[in-house]
């Protein structure tokens, strides 16, 4: 039992808070929100020069092999300040992806070019239906000759109108067996119809009708097994993500509540009103827990064991999402419901973050599946 | 970090868990494992079975006859008792006054009381609340005037859990009445068997007498039975509240009602199907187990901070406040898991009708309303972490 970091691990989360600080302000932020790209690629190079963009590339491909947990502590930092760029969708979970499923082949070609910066992946797997649901897929891939056909439908997929390469899941042959196709973003037969999310990230709904791919563009087997473990390492740095906004907006509260002045003295002192904090404190420290426990316990080969953890997590963090995002809201009074102060920002994104990956109430009955 | 507990902690807990399984009587094991209360003569049999092995106060540091456990290690001991069904032991001798003798006791009061506690020889009780002083503890009126080498004491307390079998008190009293409330209070050890003491049970809303009014008149207390200075009492009694708190969350008693709960949701029907399978049902237990979990770490993050600042902090008010609300809210699914049979309350020995695991369901929830409130009501606690955590 040791919850302490290595010194690298402390060295990895002091640099990313200190670029952070340095170079993503909030003024910053707003720019880089309101760009034709709504990413940045300066931004973007700099991560591949601290290591971030290697962390989930293995030691021996060029990269740091950072695991989960410093995985963890870089999307901690990111979430803190709300970082928008495409992290945990290329340099979390398409990397991973990559790294535990491509030939090596795939790997030599992609891995390289991912931690330096040069290329930007997602994974596109949620469709219309699926409400996350990992199993519930429908879009096809058919092979035939030497050739596979993609069809189907990706929904919200963060990232993709940015990505060079979209990594697209869909069911094989019978069914039963999944792939995970690579498909370049500008292939033939493909359609994004492209969005701004409630929290700023740039977003696509992706339509795939009769995409041709040569029989090399598959990554790995049959992923059905493997890849819900991918996407559970996803969850686990998005857990993390919304740690860092929980602590940083929990910290603007308190803040106010002890410079706001109602009534000659400030808010902060009325019972009330601190009662509310220390119920935010509380549900903070238990979505640090859970951010812990899900870093901990996300490269479990037991799914049950992996479950109990990430959806543990999931459940709990969203909780502290909602509540921590909507009394900091109401704390802040008409202030907190303006666009002006960051504190909706956070608000925003802790939505996000309840919503994506599986609701609470998905996560409790899949937590349940093994009470 | 790495949240598996160690090999030499894994061996510990083969240790305990082999001592409850060759030690813990089967009897009490198997009430308490019911949800059955562990009575005064259980907890005194525990007590000196545990000294028997060693562990009458593992708590305590080794030259007081202690264990030298790491926190962890005093965790996973207190987790497993609790899981296994072990009766708690009385907190108020090995928990509360015992670290109060240690640090500003005299040498004579250790000589005497802490063998005596650590054997499970001595009973003893809180005399803290009063009728006009709860969360406002510093309040307290219960007075002491010194005549000669001995104290007369006066008053009334409240709250008293299980004094009626107690052979000791350690009791807040009000030494000066001009100073500032918290100024003027002192620490004394009351003989439970002088003259002039009254105990009064008070009947529960659940009908136990868990708890007692006692009444003090003119009741003689050598000097020799101060702790400490005279008018520093309050000093030592945050002492005492601030101490020893490694089980204050009550994983191991939540982890062992969890069980039950799923225990009886697996045998109830609902339609024909078991009430576990029931998917609303099904959310809620998840919920609470989940809660339970992510408190299980707090609570393993706290006892590390501690140990590496060889001090317990503010945090175990968070402790407090979730596991008594994570039990409360088993208690509250234990009862619906029943439903209407949850009723049927009290009737001759032998004489309630139903299934067994559902009596004293209604008793328990109603029993652990006082979770809340007691040790510092939940909002008290609330008021600790917005002010020594959040600085408000």
């Amino acid at each position: 039992m040791d919850f302490s970091w290595t010194d690298e691990q402390q060295m990895l989360l002091e640099s990313t808070r200190r670029f952070v600080a340095d170079h993503y302000d909030w003024a910053r932020r707003r720019q880089i929100i309101a760009s034709a790209e709504g990413r940045s690629a300066p931004v973007w190079q700099q991560f591949a020069e601290l290591g971030l963009l290697g962390l989930n590339v293995p030691e021996a491909e060029g990269g740091l092999d950072g695991g989960p947990i410093g995985t963890m502590l870089v999307s901690q930092a990111l979430g803190a300040a709300l970082v928008v760029e495409p992290y945990l969708s290329s340099a979390v979970l398409a990397t991973r992806a990559i790294a535990k499923l491509a030939s090596q082949q795939q790997r030599s070609a992609w891995l390289p070019r991912l931690a330096s910066g040069e290329l930007v992946a997602i994974v596109a797997h949620d469709e219309p239906g699926t409400r996350h649901n990992y199993s519930a897929i429908d879009t096809r891939a058919t092979l035939s000759g030497d050739s596979w056909t993609l069809s189907g439908q990706k929904a919200v997929v963060y990232h993709a109108p940015l990505a060079d390469l979209l990594l697209v899941s869909a069911r094989v042959g019978d069914g039963r067996e999944w792939g995970l196709f690579a498909v370049p973003r500008d292939s033939p037969g493909i359609r994004l119809q492209s969005f701004t999310t409630v929290d700023a990230q740039r977003a696509a709904d992706i339509e795939l009708d009769n995409v041709s791919l040569p029989a090399g563009a598959r990554v790995g087997g049959d992923v059905a097994a493997d890849l819900p473990a991918v996407l559970d390492y996803g969850l686990t740095a998005l857990c993390a993500e919304a740690l860092g906004a929980l602590d940083t907006l929990l910290a603007m509260t308190i803040e106010y509540a002890r410079t706001r002045v109602q009534f000659g003295v400030p808010i902060g002192r009325f019972q009330a009103l601190q009662h509310r904090m220390a119920d935010m404190l509380t549900q903070v420290e238990q979505a640090r827990s859970m951010a812990y426990l899900a870093a901990s316990r996300c490269e479990s080969p037991s799914e049950a064991e992996r479950s109990a953890a990430l959806s543990g997590a999931k459940v709990v963090i969203g909780r502290a999402a909602r509540f921590v995002g909507q009394q900091a809201v109401q704390l802040h009074g008409g202030m907190g419901v303006t666009d002006e102060l960051a504190v909706s920002h956070y608000f925003k994104r802790l939505l996000a973050f309840e919503l994506r990956f599986g609701s609470t109430e998905a996560h409790l009955e899949r937590y349940g599946a093994y009470l | 970090m790495n949240l598996n507990y160690t090999q030499e902690q894994l061996r510990f807990r083969d240790e305990v868990r082999a001592f409850l399984k060759a030690e813990l009587p089967q009897d009490i094991r198997a009430r308490l494992l019911k949800g059955g209360y562990a009575g005064p003569e259980d907890v005194r049999r525990w007590q000196r079975i545990l000294h028997a092995r060693g562990w009458g106060a593992t708590s305590w540091p080794v030259e007081f006859g202690g264990t030298g456990w790491t926190r962890v290690e005093q965790y996973l001991f207190e987790l497993e008792c609790a899981v296994a069904g072990a009766p708690a032991q009385l907190p108020f001798g090995v928990k509360m006054v015992a670290p109060v003798l240690m640090r500003f006791g005299s040498p004579a009061q250790q000589q005497y009381f802490l063998p005596r506690i650590r054997s499970g020889e001595d009973w003893w009780c809180q005399g803290y609340s009063e009728p006009g002083a709860g969360s406002d503890l510093a309040s307290l009126k219960t007075q002491a005037v010194r005549a000669g080498d001995h104290y007369i004491v006066n008053g009334q307390k409240a709250w008293n859990t299980m004094g009626q079998y107690a052979d000791w008190m350690f009791c807040l009293v009000r030494t000066d009445a001009a100073a500032k409330p918290q100024r003027g209070i002192s620490f004394l050890l009351i003989d439970m068997k002088s003259p002039g003491i009254t105990v009064k049970p008070t009947v529960l809303l659940d009908g136990t007498p868990e708890v007692n009014e006692i009444w003090f008149e003119n009741v003689k207390v050598p000097v020799a039975n101060r702790v400490g200075e005279e008018n520093q009492g309050w000093t030592y009694a945050k002492f005492l509240l601030g101490h020893e708190r490694t089980s204050i969350a009550g994983v191991g008693t939540s982890r062992r009602e969890l069980a039950r709960l799923k225990d009886i949701a697996a045998r109830e029907l609902r339609e024909g199907r078991p009430l576990l399978e029931d998917p609303r049902f099904r959310a809620r237990l998840a919920q609470v187990e989940i809660d339970l979990n992510a408190l299980e770490i707090t609570n393993l993050r706290v006892i590390s901070a501690d140990e590496k600042k060889g001090a317990p902090g503010p945090e175990a008010s968070i402790l407090k406040v979730r596991g008594t609300e994570i039990l409360q809210a088993i208690s509250e699914l234990l009862v619906e898991a029943v439903g209407v049979r949850a009723l049927a309350f009290a009737a001759p020995p032998g004489g309630l009708p139903g299934p067994a695991y559902a009596q004293g369901l209604a008793a328990q929830y109603l029993n652990l309303r006082k979770l809340s409130i007691f040790g510092g009501s939940n909002e008290i606690q609330k008021n600790i972490i917005s002010q020594m955590i959040l600085g408000l």
